[in-house]
């Protein structure tokens, strides 16, 4: 089973819109609708806030501002994962950011809130905000360590000599806007008070952090908090913690002893919502002749709320990537006044990447040497920094199948040469690597007495599909059809998982359940070894094979269903876990990533600059893949983010008054099907045997990562102009095309 | 959203009737006042709905010309075989605006009275002239890289964002109003739009409780005819800069040139400077550069937006050269 190209099992719910979301349950009956007013300032104070006409407005049952809103608990930074934290609101009269809720209007319509909180009259007296990155760059500070816990700096050899003695240099500049992560599904929150517990339908990747985080801002016993997130449309970091909304829904829950619920409009999610920090990035490489990297340094600049430090790890790949013996990063950050920075896909790597392969693709044009061949000259035998080997490195290989696969040998070895029609055509490429994280998860796995068996952990399916993998390997591992495993996931009453996030989820939770499996077996071989009535008894149950719903061992058969029922009538389970990667000594000893190679070919129209994606190929190494299908939905949707970093995305901040000007989908552009024309990815053969015992790898992140860098390589290959301000609009390229009509 | 009543209306006179109630706004596919309304940018506290009148249809007219009903879908108008056929820029201008969704709710009088959509007019919060008179324009001095760079004033630098309406104006097009007494009165689509001055939220010449009744199309002007649209994504997205461009030659030289720009101005803008400076020229690269010289000697950028200039230089020439092949 595992490795089939399984249909998603929650498919036909979801084509038949019978998989309900967060803002869709109705077993608590009709609730109550609350809007969720924004501050219109970037910095300063309320000075009075007057809800008077709102809360006259027909069917406003309340009005919640810093006036009356509960005392909340705070953001208790021992806690050490910041979405287990208290995310307190409303608590006074303090504007940190653009957009930070000032009131909610709770009514008995959406309507009705919605209308209602136009009415909530707030004046403001405005204080002196920090809104312009590129004002105060100059201004970072060196924060104690950057996102996951890695370290700020590092440096290895000497690098100003590696540099300075280097035959052939590049040392440019790169910058990259903020970006969101923008699901689908906006974040949203129902919440069901019932005496003095709360059941929380929440939009959330992390079941555990929502249900800690609720309970610390609350300051109330965990165990009265249920929640419960059986589907998620989208999370991409944005739902790793809960927002404004879920706390809002709590505290009017609470106070009305109503159900309330909460979504944030898509215009809010770019207020309320963190978001990929923008960056200044130096990327300083030194080489032979030959192509060997001497020296390679990524130095980078971000900004942060300074209020909740969030240090994006942008230059933590480039500590994996090449070979060379002289090397530093760094990261730095300047605080603004915009809400915080978060996990966006990929945090680090996709805008990391963006610089570094960018920076490469100058180099081998330097050189005059090919970019594959450039990157295959700098592969390193052990990790570069750590000195540990790798486990599982095929960056080459992916390399070299992509180039096949693609045609690489048509590229255009001088650029701006090839023209069709009105068309400047251009190929580019860029390596990708992301890190591969193994985080704590339990998974309890029953099977009942008529052999069905049933998969729970409060593990979530964000759209990735653990649905349908997780029947996958409970079915392999039972040796049961698929149609006879039933997977449970999204309540806080089941095993405690990291949920869905850093691409862990899927390695995570199938590894557990593998292992829950493993238990099972065992003790049902134990159970049928020892028993008269088995025709298995006295064989050796070594070589016993678990399949179409039998154990078979040397001919001799019996149903699995028949084991359960003689000795366990009302079922049994097993539990299965992974650990902290901290304690695993392979995480220590071996460097374990994930790769791939992105291969782009754009057009550029000659008299307009428009750049248009023709085709783009990513081939990936990931170990072992549980479903292709869904694999592989993964890896295109982060080349499609890929080629939008590129090309199209970008939130744009007024620097006068701290608003995101680009606050919706209009304006904030991501790419349409006509963008996108021929995307393919393809994994190759694998298994890392020091990941996990199921070989396989997270695949969630690993396609956005150096996927907009060989859009933007093809497009100087087409155009000879090199854009190192992200995305590339055509007013970049442009000026850099011959005139009209010569 | 703000409370407010609905009413269908089943005929015109009783449409500008019933929109005489304070407040009122008629209503067609909504693709436009709906969101609007949402945001409260729009704030109507009674609707009449025009979707369903009698003003669907696309007729011959007598002089040859065609005659579009307000209420008729710009999918219908783009797919229509007379349209296709007589008027092609205009149906390559309707095909590239929106989506297909929205094209089919979209109606033709609906698609002349669209709302600029620039990002300070959809935040009640910024200062804007066109939402909320005399409190200032913040995309002057703000991001505005989609923005205006003919015909703008100190209170708004808003473009008008259809791509219709762009061909429309190539084509001399003439919108017929109904009055508020059930008089009909007939404005060229060029007097139908106004630029900014000091009074932006006064977009057209439509006076209170009129209503587009249809759209007449002159017959086609001799030529060849295009429609160019430079965007930022191949689809779903309005124009940077586009071009409808009319031109009929005769033995390599042009005897008669339309050239409409989009994306550059608070209207459609005619160019009658790119046209007059192509009448009786030969049909070349120099004549069309020296077209877009004149067509944007008075183009003001406004920092981000600068580059709609050469742009649009550059997509006038090049539809303009593109015509020529083709003919």
């Amino acid at each position: 089973m595992i490795g089939q190209a399984l249909n998603r099992v929650d498919g036909p719910l979801k084509v038949a819109g019978l998989a309900p979301y967060a803002y869709e349950h109705w077993e608590a009956g009709q609730p109550l609708y609350g809007f969720i007013v924004g501050a219109t300032i970037g910095k300063g104070r309320i000075t009075r806030i007057d809800t008077e006409d709102a809360e006259h407005a027909p069917g406003v049952r309340m009005v919640m501002t810093h006036h009356n809103a509960p005392a909340q608990g705070i953001r208790d930074e021992s806690i050490p994962f910041e979405y287990w934290r208290a995310q307190p609101v409303l608590t006074s009269p303090d504007i940190h950011h653009y957009g930070e809720p000032v009131a909610l209007v709770v009514a008995e319509t959406f309507e009705q809130a919605r209308g209602a909180a136009n009415l909530v009259d707030v004046e403001y007296a405005r204080g002196p905000g920090r809104f312009d990155f590129a004002a105060f760059e100059d201004e970072a500070y060196v924060p104690k360590v950057v996102n996951a816990g890695l370290p700020t700096d590092t440096a290895v050899g000497d690098f100003d000599t590696g540099f300075n003695t280097a035959a052939v240099k590049v040392d440019e500049r790169y910058t990259t806007p903020y970006e969101f992560s923008m699901p689908m599904e906006p974040n949203a929150c129902l919440v069901v008070p019932r005496g003095e517990d709360l059941t929380v339908y929440v939009s959330s990747q992390i079941v555990d952090a929502a249900h800690a985080s609720i309970a610390n801002t609350l300051r109330i016993d965990p165990a009265r908090i249920h929640i419960i997130a059986p589907y998620v449309g989208g999370g991409f970091g944005s739902k790793l913690g809960i927002h404004a909304e879920t706390i809002l829904a709590a505290l009017a829950a609470r106070a009305l002893s109503q159900p309330v619920k909460v979504a944030l409009t898509r215009q809010q999610i770019f207020q309320m919502v963190g978001m990929r920090t923008t960056s200044s990035q130096r990327v300083r490489l030194g080489a032979g002749r030959d192509g060997r990297l001497a020296a390679i340094a990524h130095d980078v600049t971000m900004h942060t709320n300074p209020d909740m430090e969030y240090a994006e790890q942008t230059a933590a790949t480039t500590r994996s990537l090449y070979a060379a013996p002289h090397r530093l990063t760094s990261h730095r950050l300047t605080p603004l006044d915009l809400p915080r920075g978060e996990d966006v896909r990929a945090p680090g790597e996709a805008p990391g990447m963006l610089a570094v392969e960018s920076a490469m693709d100058q180099l081998a044009d330097e050189l005059g040497m090919d970019p594959v061949e450039l990157r295959i000259r700098n592969e390193p035998t052990v990790d570069p920094e750590r000195g540990v080997p790798y486990s599982d490195r095929h960056l080459v290989d992916c390399m070299r199948e992509g180039a096949r696969r693609f045609g690489w040998e048509r590229r255009p070895a001088t650029p701006a040469s090839v023209r069709e029609g009105q068309w400047l055509v251009g190929y580019g490429m860029a390596a990708a690597i992301r890190g591969h994280f193994q985080a704590p998860t339990t998974v309890r796995v029953r099977v009942a007495a008529d052999g069905t068996a049933v998969v729970q952990t409060d593990m979530t399916d964000i759209g990735t599909g653990t649905y349908t993998i997780l029947t996958q390997v409970a079915a392999e591992g039972l040796g049961l059809p698929p149609d006879r495993v039933r997977i449970e996931l999204g309540r806080s009453e089941l095993p405690v998982s990291w949920g869905s996030g850093g691409s862990w989820g899927a390695a995570n939770s199938s590894t557990a359940v593998h292992r829950a499996c493993a238990s099972l077996r065992e003790k049902l071989l134990d159970a049928a070894g020892s028993d008269t009535r088995s025709p298995l008894r006295g064989l050796d149950l070594a070589d016993a094979v678990f399949s179409d719903g039998n154990v078979r061992v040397d001919g001799a058969s019996e149903a699995l269903s028949e084991i359960v029922e003689r000795h366990y009538p009302d079922g049994v389970e097993a539990e299965g876990e992974t650990r902290f990667m901290g304690d695993d000594p392979n995480y220590t000893d071996y460097s374990i990533h994930t790769y791939g190679a992105h291969f782009a070919e754009v057009g550029v129209d000659a008299d307009t600059a428009e750049i248009r994606l023709r085709r783009m190929l990513g081939v990936f190494s990931v170990g072992r893949v549980l479903n292709p299908k869904t694999a592989r939905s993964q890896l295109i949707g982060g080349m499609i983010w890929g080629a939008s970093a590129a090309l199209e995305e970008e939130a744009v901040v007024d620097p006068r008054s701290g608003a995101f000007v680009t606050r919706d989908l209009a304006h904030y552009l991501v790419p349409v099907h006509a963008d996108i024309p021929d995307v393919d990815a393809v994994v190759l053969d694998g298994y890392d045997d020091k990941a996990n015992i199921l070989g396989a790898k997270g695949v969630g992140e690993l396609g956005i990562c150096g996927a907009g860098a060989a859009v933007a390589n093809a497009v100087f290959n087409a155009t000879g102009v090199r854009v190192r301000d992200f995305p590339i609009t055509l007013e970049k390229v442009l000026p850099g095309l011959p005139p009209m009509g010569i | 959203m703000r409370p407010f009543t609905y009413e269908r209306a089943t005929d015109a006179r009783t449409a500008v009737g019933a929109v005489s109630r304070p407040g009122a706004k008629f209503i067609s596919g909504g693709t436009n006042l709906l969101d609007l309304m949402k945001l409260d940018i729009e704030r109507p506290g009674h609707l009449v709905d025009i979707s369903r009148l009698p003003l669907r249809d696309i007729e011959e007219l007598p002089d040859g010309g065609l005659r579009i009903g307000a209420q008729a879908a710009n999918s219908d108008v783009a797919a229509d075989a007379r349209v296709r056929t007589r008027y092609p820029v205009l149906s390559q201008a309707l095909l590239s605006g929106a989506s297909g969704q929205l094209r089919n709710k979209a109606s033709t009088g609906g698609n002349l009275l669209q709302r600029t959509r620039c990002p300070y007019f959809y935040d009640t919060a910024a200062g804007c002239n066109k939402r909320n008179p005399g409190s200032g324009c913040s995309a002057i001095g703000g991001f505005n890289r989609i923005h205006a760079i003919l015909g703008v004033s100190d209170s708004c630098i808003a473009t008008h964002p259809s791509d219709m309406a762009v061909a429309m104006t190539a084509l001399e097009a003439e919108i017929e109003l109904l009055g508020a007494e059930g008089s009909l009165r007939r404005v060229a689509i060029t007097d139908f739009y106004r630029l900014p001055g000091d009074t932006p939220h006064i977009e057209t010449v439509l006076r209170p409780r009129e209503m587009i009744t249809g759209v007449d199309l002159p017959p086609p002007p001799p030529g060849r005819q295009l429609y160019r649209k430079v965007r930022d994504r191949a689809s779903y997205e309005f124009a940077l800069v586009s071009v409808a461009a009319i031109v009929s030659t005769d033995q390599g030289t042009i005897n008669q040139a339309r050239v409409a720009f989009g994306g550059v101005a608070h209207k459609p803008w005619r160019s009658i400077e790119a046209e007059a400076a192509l009448t009786g020229r030969p049909a070349t690269m120099a004549t069309y550069r020296a077209a877009a010289v004149e067509a944007m000697r008075d183009a003001v950028g406004q920092g981000h937006n600068n580059f709609k200039i050469e742009l649009a230089k550059r997509t006038l020439c090049r539809t303009l050269a593109q015509l020529a092949r083709e003919s």
